[in-house]
């Protein structure tokens, strides 16, 4: 459920990672991360460098290394990915335990895997010590394309919501002795979720209409709006700053 | 000067049903009134035109001596507070504080003032320790009267409520009730539960097939057998209308 994952992904807290404005933290890790992305791949030591910005920033936050870890689960697909390019690649090849690989293949799989990882733990860690109405509020403020913005919000308030549609038409369902056994039975669930997107539709004239109502006019008014200190900003730059000192030396 | 004034209101869907066809009623200031009818008699394309989301056919809404017009449409969607049937709907923000503040928000209330703004119109609800959670997390009940403390935050003329007691318990009706009569607002109340009319609203108003077809005291209204069924309109089994109603 909805509700149930963000409340998984936010720990919340009183660090001084969590008291930043979310548009100072949303601006540093997309920060870090260009400069992750930017680094040569065979500079080992300084992806070891990053991690341990990473781990700083994570001790910072109170942030235990279990939650990171668990979290983590989502980068599972890319690294599946990852360990089939040097089996399947070209080039120059070489054995690994009995396994012929791809010299380049293996650069690849290491460059994104390295990358890609660098880029989630930082991006769990804005999550971590950030509420996702406040990341949205981050992002309003930076400026971010104001109806995208909304559609997340909706998203965030009303997925629950649709969830509770569904399960109900499914018990709906059910109770009339429907059982999803096998491919016979796609067209049923088909339908429901064709009257679902009905439904989410109608809704959303609805909202719209009460929107209306209370003199919306295109633009979300700026509500609990936090203003950052150059402080604030100095504290935050400091991650993708000392990346981009390593990145320097690297180079 | 009266809250609310509706004068030979008519208007057809763009599709040609005609759905009002003449509507005339007015409501003094600090009056709770009943609107009853049946099922598609223009109830809600009635209250749609009170705030300006729908646009008249022919005749005129005027708010507390404000027509309702395009260049008074910001005015005028303060000062109608509009409560929807499902608070799903109308609490649409991911806290109840961001959702009672964006109302007072668009109008332009900022800092200090938005914050008691909010805080007050949640206090008088008696929701006020819920601001920071979000709306599922909230009773039905209780999303009802976050519901009806998102418009009190504008500080409305009118209190528009479509069908207030619909899916409602019965200790949450009561509450409800409570808040209602306590609230010092003129409140225009869309329903076909008698009872909570009669309980609620010293005066009724009966719409039926587009026109207003009887206005009077809710107790001679709801005492008319005849005119009650000749408009879709019954008691529940059972009831009888009591004697002497307590009033607040």
């Amino acid at each position: 459920m909805g509700a149930g994952h963000h409340h998984q992904l936010h720990l919340p807290g009183d660090s001084a990672v969590h008291r930043l404005p979310p548009q100072c933290k949303l601006l540093a890790v997309l920060a870090f991360a260009i400069v992750v992305v930017a680094t040569p791949r065979e500079r080992f030591w300084a992806f070891a460098l990053y991690a341990v910005m990473l781990a700083a920033v994570a001790w910072a936050a109170r942030v235990p290394p279990a939650h990171v870890l668990r979290r983590m689960v989502i980068e599972v697909p890319f690294v599946l990915f990852a360990f089939l390019i040097p089996v399947i690649g070209l080039g120059e090849r070489t054995t690994v335990l009995g396994l012929s690989l791809s010299v380049p293949g293996l650069w690849a799989a290491w460059n994104i895997l390295a990358k890609a990882t660098l880029g989630v733990v930082a991006s769990i860690l804005l999550a971590a010590t950030t509420e996702p109405r406040v990341i949205l509020l981050g992002a309003q403020r930076l400026r971010l394309p104001g109806l995208l913005v909304q559609i997340a919000m909706f998203m965030l308030r009303y997925l629950d919501v649709i969830m509770d549609e569904m399960r109900r038409m499914k018990v709906a369902r059910e109770s009339r002795g429907f059982e999803a056994r096998d491919l016979r039975h796609v067209p049923v669930i088909a339908r429901s979720a064709g009257a679902l997107f009905i439904r989410s539709y109608e809704r959303g004239e609805r909202v719209h209409l009460a929107m209306l109502s209370r003199g919306y006019t295109g633009t979300m008014p700026m509500i609990g709006d936090v203003s950052a200190s150059a402080g604030q900003w100095a504290v935050a730059l400091i991650l993708p700053i000392s990346a981009l000192a390593v990145l320097g030396l690297s180079l | 000067m009266n809250s609310l004034e509706v004068s030979r209101l008519a208007y057809a869907y763009p599709d040609g049903t005609q759905a009002l066809f003449g509507v005339d009623l007015t409501i003094g200031r600090g009056e709770r009134v009943a609107l009853l009818g049946p099922n598609g008699a223009g109830k809600t394309t009635l209250v749609m035109h009170l705030n300006g989301i729908l646009t008249p056919g022919h005749g005129t809404v005027t708010v507390a001596g404000r027509p309702v017009r395009p260049d008074t449409l910001k005015e005028i969607r303060q000062r109608v507070g509009l409560v929807f049937q499902d608070p799903d709907d109308q609490l649409f923000m991911p806290t109840v504080r961001d959702d009672v503040a964006f109302g007072p928000a668009n109008m332009g209330v900022t800092g200090e003032a938005l914050e008691r703004a909010v805080t007050g119109a949640l206090e008088r609800v008696g929701m006020l320790e819920a601001a920071g959670r979000p709306p599922h997390h909230l009773s039905f009940g209780q999303r009802r009267r976050v519901a009806v403390a998102t418009v009190l935050a504008m500080e409305p003329e009118i209190l528009v409520l479509d069908e207030p007691s619909s899916n409602l318990d019965p200790a949450a009706r009561r509450e409800l009730a409570e808040i209602l009569r306590s609230l010092d607002v003129t409140v225009l109340m869309v329903t076909h539960d008698l009872p909570y009319a009669l309980e609620l609203c010293e005066r009724s108003l009966i719409l039926s097939d587009g026109v207003i077809a009887a206005d009077g005291p809710t107790r001679e209204l709801l005492a008319d057998a005849e005119l009650l069924a000749a408009h879709r309109l019954e008691l529940p089994y059972g009831f009888a209308i009591p004697e002497a109603v307590e009033r607040g």
